[in-house]
């Protein structure tokens, strides 16, 4: 595939609009419904644990466009976080206590404070969460990031899906994987997976409508592969299931397949994968600052319960963990097989 | 009876299971064995997969194809390795029917002068 396309936004297409997304997804048959799935397991409705993880998107540009992607982002995207809404995210990051910041995208690093948000979300103590692509920081003003983000000991969660290139540049692009190595061996070289305290996950995406295998086996394979044919070393492997939702869902109805993609995760439904679901203790921070219960939600703009205030500007904690999340089809992504989250499998 | 024009359909593939209509105990029997096998052993889950896959092709059955390609991809395996581990199913199958060109050899001495 070329390295990058139009995203779904600059061709107009009908699936840019979240809304659309999910009426798709509404008209698609699955065997059963969520709710019904939850109610089996004894989980509905679903609520938080607790808040442990705020997830920042601090925006939807990215230098690079995989055909997976649920964020739709691209070169083409112009939404970024404002500086008043990464105020109010600090802020409640500190008045509530929140042990881990975490922070995705698009491509994060493309951010003008992104800088800025890592050194200050560190200083405030949090364990802070960067999600990486591997070719951004390699963009010439950015080749600074990898040595800051060494200094501020921060988690690394960088986007892999395969340990060779034809699946990998199926997936992300033409030549992603070859600069993918060269972000790795810089990380590397930093000490990151190599050195206690800087710690360097891989995420693998099926390259395809599957579902991902057993998270430690492929582990096992791409630990062995990796260091054999690369000498890259990381931390961890993390296995996420691909969501019906934006570019994906896309992609499944150019092959006429979301019916088929939607039974087959519905019917893989594990109720202990359910249990572990991210967003019982996550909180999910648009570019603009609406909240939502994931990341996946907020692609869908489906926020927060309206019984609770749904802007980061008068986030209440107490009610946010009473509040009852929102569901739809897209959520048997999660819960399928082991399950899926921004920790790869929780079954 | 539904109209059936062909042998083989994909959507009897995960009808697999409504063979214990009949003899359940057997059904049962073997769909535990069959999961034993399968399981992470000496050999890996994903070698177990890549094995299946090339005997799928050897005994050329469309459902275990199916089944295997997707099993083998989903446990971490490429097209490299499935296409290689087809062609050991291919050489194999080629094989046996080459080496019993002995047998035609020792025919054609003893029928020969």
């Amino acid at each position: 595939m070329a390295r990058v396309i139009p995203t779904l936004q600059k061709q107009g297409a009908p699936l840019a609009d979240g809304a659309a997304q999910r009426a798709r997804l509404a008209d698609t048959p699955v065997p059963r419904s969520f709710a019904d799935a939850l109610r089996s397991a004894g989980l509905y409705p679903l609520r938080p644990t607790q808040i442990e993880i705020l997830q920042i998107n601090v925006g939807k540009r990215c230098n690079q466009t995989c055909r997976h992607c649920h964020v739709d982002a691209g070169p083409d995207r112009t939404e970024v976080m404002p500086r008043a809404v990464i105020e109010a995210c600090l802020r409640f990051l500190q008045r509530a206590g929140i042990p881990t910041l975490d922070i995705t995208g698009g491509a994060p690093e493309l951010h003008p404070d992104f800088r800025e948000i890592v050194t200050r979300g560190a200083a405030l103590g949090a364990h802070v969460m960067h999600r990486c692509n591997l070719t951004a920081i390699l963009l010439p003003n950015y080749a600074d990031i990898p040595e800051l983000l060494a200094a501020e000991r921060v988690e690394i969660v960088a986007s892999l899906p395969y340990y060779q290139a034809r699946e990998t540049d199926a997936q992300r692009g033409e030549g992603v994987f070859e600069e993918s190595l060269v972000g790795l061996g810089r990380l590397n070289a930093l000490g990151y997976g190599r050195t206690t305290g800087l710690v360097l996950n891989l995420v693998t995406n099926p390259v395809g409508t599957f579902l991902p295998g057993s998270q430690a086996a492929l582990e096992r394979d791409w630990k062995r592969e990796l260091k054999r044919r690369y000498d890259i070393d990381f931390d961890h492997l993390y296995t996420i299931t691909n969501m019906p939702i934006s570019r994906f869902l896309a992609f499944l109805e150019a092959r006429g397949r979301t019916a088929d993609y939607l039974s087959m995760l519905a019917n893989a439904f594990n109720p202990a994968a359910a249990a572990g679901v991210m967003c019982r203790n996550i909180l999910s921070v648009g570019w603009d600052g609406t909240l939502y219960d994931c990341d996946f939600n907020q692609m869908l703009e489906l926020p927060v319960s309206a019984t609770v205030p749904r802007s980061i500007f008068d986030a209440d904690l107490a009610a946010l963990e009473a509040r009852e999340i929102e569901t739809g089809p897209h959520c048997f992504g999660c819960t399928a097989g082991a399950g899926s989250s921004c920790g790869g499998a929780v079954a | 009876m539904p109209d059936r024009p062909h042998y083989y359909h994909q959507h009897d593939l995960p009808r697999f299971g409504e063979i214990e209509r009949g003899a359940p105990e057997l059904a049962r029997k073997f769909f535990d064995w069959y999961g034993a096998v399968f399981a992470e052993g000496t050999l890996s889950a994903r070698e177990k997969a890549l094995i299946a896959l090339a005997v799928a092709h050897a005994v050329q059955c469309p459902y275990c194809i199916d089944a295997y390609s997707k099993d083998a991809l989903e446990k971490g395996s490429n097209l490299d390795q499935m296409t290689e581990a087809v062609h050991v199913a291919a050489a194999i199958r080629g094989g046996a029917s080459l080496v019993h060109g002995v047998q035609m050899l020792n025919h054609v001495d003893d029928l020969g002068m």
